[in-house]
């Protein structure tokens, strides 16, 4: 590829600027703000500041709370990248075959991406409460006792299954891109040497779909740590008892319902270096297995 | 020549402007933003009470905006006082009222405000369980009280029938109660009992009816130094029965805040205990004969049963921010806006069309002489519940912790954990006192200043 050389920096600096400037306002400032305040310890109305220096960090890593929801974020988000990533694999190596109306099986499979989360939720909810939901209520019906309200591997399960619905059309719609850039002679050739479908997946389709999935993990468990807010609060809240309380929910529950600045951003400025920290580590080490 | 041209000129150009704007200033009303967190339909009546308010008088102007549940609202303001854009008015439901209360000069207080406007709002005749709530312990209204409810019982007179029970006499103590939940449950009804939001009908009401400090210090009201007292033997001995109950299918736990709520009127359960203002609900969904009883009391607790606490929200006066920015008319204007809603025949209205409670002894005698309580039978319990046992004492009065939002949460997740088997009552509430006190300590810390 060629590169295209510049002369000068004031025009590539124009360039760069719109970027720069999003960057600035809607990351570096807030992310900025956020350290400042996980420094301080304010009362509500902002009326009276300390500087308590990492006194809030030491106190939230200490609470058996904090600890509780991070060790439920990294349930969640495993489960809910593996869930979400399987089925669209499966779906989309499904959809990739040669069968009859395959645009519109590939179109209603997308279709999920587009509901909002919160509506997500609800129609979850409407599935599986425990007296107004169809399936809750066949459930209970059948003689298994569904309460996800009082049952907090129920609540889990619950929001893990929501969560990886919502992602599954996005994972899908990468998975059936990455399969149909295979070239078909590599396939042709391990059939004519006599690959069965099973080991012509495992070992081309696979190895080739690799960056695919690399990609897809990163922003998967993006997604879980961050954008799943809004499943977890229309449909469990946290709870019960705090069964389904993520760091991300935890964060809310502390800056917005408990007006808990100081230790609100604390948590958030943890959860920004797990999240750096995290992604790091996949592009150091995962990154050199992935094939391109 | 020219100078007196030019002279005229400018005089007429400031005639021109002063007739633009002079009439205006004379009409224009002064503007009070006024920011609430009442979801429809309760929203639009109460957006109804302003538009009487403005359409009363000329001078002012009420601008009603919905910020969202009450949490949100609580928050919308917070954030609004820190970038000095906070409104003249903000509906707080009554667990913000301790973090209220700490706001210092954020806030107005009610008595101040009345005072330096010249206007006079008669206190003596609000109910003692809504006023107390609201003042300061040296008994100064800080806020003004508005939309209240308290915590009742609504019962299914059908189930009641079924299970060979007189449906005109729903159980009066917590004893009575156990036995009617299991013949509840021997005729036919799946789940006996629920209750909605756990830790205000559970854990304060009971604390209140049998007069038992929920915390020290007067349940807050005399310092911010209180420490939780829910460890006591009485709400252990509560805590268990309810365990008990859940267990043997007695109890049905539906969920936080208002979630339960439409097990009710959906014929699910037989009794529940929920917010008086449930009963428009009840009486728009329910296909099925119904009755209201006050809250139960266990019988061998000396000086039982007392009033209940209310629950619903009042209203605030807010500096713009920090640096204070508010003039004498702005103040005169909410203190007539407030003046509006102390009357009666609005407060009576109010509480007749939504469920709420009246908060003057006035406005309940207007309710009576319109004959609502005869066509509307039970409608008055949860009033003759606030009244009863006379005066308010100090751990009947109400709440007044710091933090409080946060430590309703924590009562009800370790009610949860205590329901899913993880622990027995005792447990549950060393636990609460646990977490409550830090939660406690962590706003002293931040208020000290």
């Amino acid at each position: 590829m060629r590169k295209t050389v510049f002369k000068g920096t004031a025009l590539p600096l124009l360039l760069l600027a719109p970027q720069l400037a999003i960057t600035a306002i809607f990351f570096l400032w807030p992310a900025g703000a956020a350290i400042w305040q996980s420094l301080l310890q304010e009362d509500p109305w902002g009326m009276s500041s300390e500087f308590v220096g990492l006194r809030n960090f030491t106190e939230v890593l200490a609470q058996p709370e904090w600890r509780g929801a991070a060790y439920n974020t990294l349930i969640f988000s495993s489960a809910v990248a593996i869930l979400a990533m399987g089925t669209a694999l499966f779906l989309a190596v499904q959809a990739d075959k040669s069968i009859r109306g395959a645009n519109i099986y590939r179109t209603l499979l997308i279709w999920p991406y587009a509901v909002a989360p919160a509506v997500a939720a609800v129609l979850w909810l409407f599935l599986f409460h425990p007296s107004i939901g169809l399936v809750g209520r066949a459930l209970n019906e059948a003689g298994i006792a569904w309460d996800y309200k009082l049952n907090g591997n129920q609540a889990m399960l619950l929001i893990i299954i929501a969560a990886a619905w919502k992602q599954v059309s996005y994972n899908f719609i990468f998975f059936l891109a990455g399969l149909q850039s295979i070239p078909r002679s590599v396939l042709e050739a391990a059939a004519i040497d006599g690959a069965r479908p099973v080991r012509r997946f495992w070992t081309i389709i696979l190895p080739l779909l690799s960056p695919t999935a690399f990609f897809l993990l990163v922003v998967n468990l993006v997604y879980a740590f961050f954008d799943t807010f809004g499943v977890i609060h229309a449909l469990t809240g946290g709870g019960p008892g705090k069964a389904t309380e993520t760091l991300i929910y935890k964060v809310y529950v502390e800056g917005v319902q408990n007006v808990n600045l100081g230790s609100s951003s604390a948590q958030s400025v943890i959860l920004m270096v797990l999240v750096i920290a995290l992604t790091a580590v996949q592009f150091r080490f995962i990154e050199r297995k992935v094939h391109y | 020549m020219r100078r007196r041209f030019l002279a005229k000129a400018g005089l007429a150009a400031a005639a021109i402007a002063a007739t633009r704007t002079q009439p205006a200033a004379a009409q224009a009303p002064v503007e009070i933003q006024f920011w609430h967190g009442l979801p429809q339909p309760l929203g639009g009546q109460l957006e109804q009470v302003v538009a009487g308010f403005n359409a009363s008088q000329s001078g002012v102007k009420v601008l009603p905006s919905f910020r969202g549940s009450y949490p949100e609202t609580m928050v919308a303001a917070i954030a609004a006082f820190r970038a000095n854009t906070a409104p003249h008015v903000v509906q707080m439901f009554e667990v913000g009222t301790g973090t209220m209360m700490s706001a210092g000069r954020a806030v107005k207080p009610v008595h101040e405000l009345l005072s330096e406007s010249g206007v006079t709002i008669d206190f003596n005749d609000y109910l003692p369980a809504v006023r107390g709530y609201y003042q300061a312990s040296d008994g100064k209204q800080m806020s003004m009280p508005f939309n209240s409810s308290t915590a009742v019982m609504f019962y299914n007179k059908d189930h009641f029938k079924r299970a060979g029970l007189n449906p005109d006499a729903p159980p009066r103590t917590w004893e009575e109660l156990a036995e009617v939940l299991k013949k509840l449950k021997a005729g036919g009804s799946a789940s006996p009992m629920t209750f909605s939001w756990p830790a205000w009908t559970q854990v304060e009401q009971l604390s209140s009816i049998h007069d038992v400090p929920l915390a020290t210090l007067g349940n807050g009201f005399d310092g911010l130094g209180a420490s939780m007292q829910v460890n006591n033997p009485l709400m252990v001995r509560h805590m268990n029965n309810l365990i008990a109950w859940q267990k043997d299918g007695l109890v049905k736990y539906g969920g936080r805040d208002g979630a339960p709520d439409a097990l009710f009127p959906a014929g699910e359960v037989s009794i529940a205990m929920a917010s008086s203002g449930l009963r428009s609900r009840i009486t728009r969904e329910a296909r099925f004969e119904w009755g209201t009883a006050m809250l139960p009391y266990y019988s061998d607790v000396g000086g039982a049963p007392r009033n209940s606490i209310i629950g619903g929200a009042s209203f605030w006066a807010l500096n713009r921010g920090p640096q204070g920015g508010r003039n004498a008319a702005e103040w005169k204007g909410v203190a007539e806006f407030y003046r509006y809603l102390s009357q009666p025949e609005i407060d009576a209205k109010w509480h007749m069309e939504t469920g709420y409670v009246p908060v003057r002894r006035a406005s309940y005698q207007v309710a009576k002489a319109t004959g609502f309580y005869d066509k509307n039978p039970g409608s008055d319990v949860p009033i003759e519940q606030l009244l009863r046992g006379g005066e308010t004492g100090p751990n009947t009065r109400g709440i007044r912790l710091g933090g409080y939002v946060e430590i309703r949460n924590v009562i009800q997740e370790e009610m949860e954990k205590a329901f899913q088997g993880q622990q027995n009552g005792q447990q549950a509430m060393e636990a609460v006192t646990q977490r409550g006190n830090a939660v406690l300590r962590n706003f002293e810390r931040q208020n000290r200043g």
